[in-house]
């Protein structure tokens, strides 16, 4: 019952700790009571995370002729569990290739980010107590932060046609220099934990500056690829902005993209609609269902750092 | 950091120069898709551009016209008030979300693991899915209980519209901050509770004095990425109200998008663009400003 929390016991205690006036100690008020209370209230607030799901499911599997007019109808179960909305739905928006092109775009791109992000953030941060031009430079890309994609749309939707990528191309080069100012800070900050000595013995054993960087320096970056890859998957997977203004003279989809873009083909049939909604979901719930602990690590490490 | 180092400062050894040949090629890809575009994007708010054709120079006029444009001004209150109520809302359901969390609790981790779950859903569909709540089932709710305000789609009002995506704002955003203040709460140190006990501070008192000017880093934190992300709010408004109705939940990503794409006014927004990250700038400043010197460390 008693789990422990981990907790960071290397701080030390502060010795002043705010004068707090002594009060009637509520003595130890059976705990387990306390904390009961608070698992079933808990637990009631997952419902609110759990009933939009659910009616996504319910709908999904049911047929247009049982969407009654009162809630009990429209949530009950469905009469039977059959698969053809769903069939009907990877029909209509091209599931398969909006998938493929969700993988392709997000795959790619964190593959590109763990390799060329790695490699500045180490070019920087290593040198960067050296020139102040590494030192302007990390400043330089990590200010890039500030600039919301919306500022940029505009111009890079022109100067992607004018390049004549824009398409899937063009939106992976997007991602990888919208991503770089945060993957560099995250890169640069974790290079601090690696000592110097691992360059200068393999500069020692006669390594190239190139070589010392793959074989020793990005192995044991392991930790933050982990962090950049879950960040870096999460935003692009989801994003809807970047593929709809670049990708919009393709007839190519994303995932979410389709939702967006075969919307008036639903019509009024919720049951397809939500079909069609489910299967866009469902790959990164089962994503999260297996790797949920990386997951979570990887989004708080990246907003902690 | 390596203060060693300083001495060799100004020699280029034949290391220094092979990291900057690498990193010089890096360099330009970020400033070709990312300066060179802001620099684009004010030189097109210099000129009445429609998004083809020809176009002439018009100096500063389109940044005079964006500060009387009605539309624009709404856009900017819109997304003003939504922040500023995500960021209170969020934060305040997600702390004390995040306090129970962190009590010993049955199934914790399974319950930290559930609370997530809305964070990893992209914000159009979840949009999509919560369209249909406002719009058929609290109605039919609001019908059966008789309860007035409900009886009409949120969605269809100007005055709840911007409330529906709120809601739905929040049920994402405060995923994500609850799991930031969680991993904020375990930074405390048991003992300090410990000496919170034999002080007999408890409930209210111990989280004022004690917790929350301990947690005050991840607090920051999670003002900032919440404000930040409010900011932005896009996907939530393509999906609940294409901006909707009579332009009340028009946010400026999605003005900039929906004029400046389709509707003709590539200049004009342009110059919203320019302007609008100058007004990101300024709030992330301010916002480093009054929050970093707050911060208790232990």
């Amino acid at each position: 019952m008693e789990e422990k929390t981990t907790v960071v016991t290397e701080k030390k205690v502060p010795e002043t700790l705010p004068y707090v006036k002594p009060k009637k100690t509520h003595g130890a008020v059976g705990s387990k009571a306390v904390n009961r209370i608070i698992t079933v209230l808990l637990v009631l607030g997952c419902l609110t995370i759990f009933f939009p799901l659910y009616m996504t499911v319910i709908i999904a599997f049911k047929q247009p002729s049982e969407m009654t007019n009162d809630v009990a109808g429209a949530l009950a179960l469905p009469e039977s569990w059959s698969l053809d909305n769903f069939a009907e739905a990877m029909r209509v928006t091209d599931f398969w290739h909006s998938l493929g092109n969700s993988f392709l775009l997000t795959g790619v791109t964190v593959v590109i980010c763990i390799l060329l992000h790695s490699l500045a953030g180490y070019l920087i941060g290593r040198k960067m107590n050296r020139h102040k031009i590494f030192k302007a430079s990390y400043y330089y890309v990590v200010s890039g932060m500030f600039v919301p994609f919306a500022v940029l749309m505009m111009p890079l939707v022109k100067q992607t046609a004018q390049l004549g990528i824009a398409n899937r191309f063009g939106v992976i080069v997007l991602y990888v220099v919208f991503f770089m100012p945060m993957n560099i800070m995250l890169y640069a900050g974790y290079l601090k934990n690696i000592p110097t000595a691992l360059e200068e013995a393999a500069c020692v054993d006669g390594a190239s500056a190139w070589q010392t960087y793959w074989r020793v320096i990005f192995p044991n970056m392991k930790p933050m690829h982990a962090t950049v890859a879950v960040l870096t998957a999460m935003s692009t997977w989801n994003d809807v902005m970047t593929p709809l203004v670049i990708m919009s003279g393709t007839d190519q989809n994303t995932l979410p993209l389709a939702q967006l873009n075969f919307q008036t083909q639903f019509g009024t049939n919720y049951n397809l609609a939500f079909a069609s909604y489910l299967l866009a979901l469902l790959p990164i719930l089962i994503f999260y269902i297996i790797c949920q602990k990386q997951i979570i690590n990887g989004v708080v490490n990246g907003a902690v750092k | 950091m390596e203060k060693t180092k300083k001495k060799a400062k100004n020699s280029w050894s034949k290391n220094d120069k092979i990291f900057l040949g690498i990193l010089i090629p890096i360099l330009v890809l970020f400033f070709c898709f990312n300066t060179l575009p802001l620099i684009r994007g004010f030189y097109y708010g210099l000129t009445n551009f429609r998004g083809y054709g020809d176009y002439d120079f018009v100096g500063l006029r389109n940044f005079q016209d964006l500060f009387s444009d009605v539309r624009v001004g709404k856009s900017y209150m819109f997304t003003f008030k939504y922040a500023i109520v995500m960021t209170i809302v969020v934060n305040l359901i997600s702390l004390i979300l995040a306090l129970g969390l962190n009590r010993s609790i049955r199934g914790k981790n399974v319950l930290r693991g559930i609370y997530f779950v809305p964070n990893i859903l992209g914000g159009l569909v979840v949009g999509y899915i919560f369209s249909f709540i406002f719009t058929y089932i609290l109605p039919t709710i609001g019908e059966m209980t008789g309860i007035g305000f409900l009886q009409n789609s949120m969605l269809a009002s100007t005055k709840t519209a911007w409330i529906a995506i709120v809601i739905v704002g929040a049920w994402q955003g405060i995923a994500m901050n609850t799991i930031i203040y969680i991993s904020g709460l375990q930074t405390v140190p048991e003992e300090v509770y410990e000496a919170c006990m034999l002080d007999g501070a408890s409930g209210w008192k111990k989280f004022s004095k004690i917790t929350f000017p301990l947690i005050m880093p991840f607090v920051t934190i999670n003002l900032v990425l919440c404000m930040k992300n409010a900011l932005m709010v896009f996907d939530q408004i393509m999906s609940l109200t294409n901006g909707g109705p009579a332009q009340s939940t028009e946010s400026i990503s999605y003005l900039i998008y929906n004029n400046g794409m389709d509707g003709g006014q590539f200049g004009f927004q342009s110059a919203n663009a320019f302007v609008f990250f100058i007004v990101i700038v300024i709030i992330s400043f301010l916002q480093m400003k009054f929050l970093g010197g707050k911060e208790e460390q232990l």
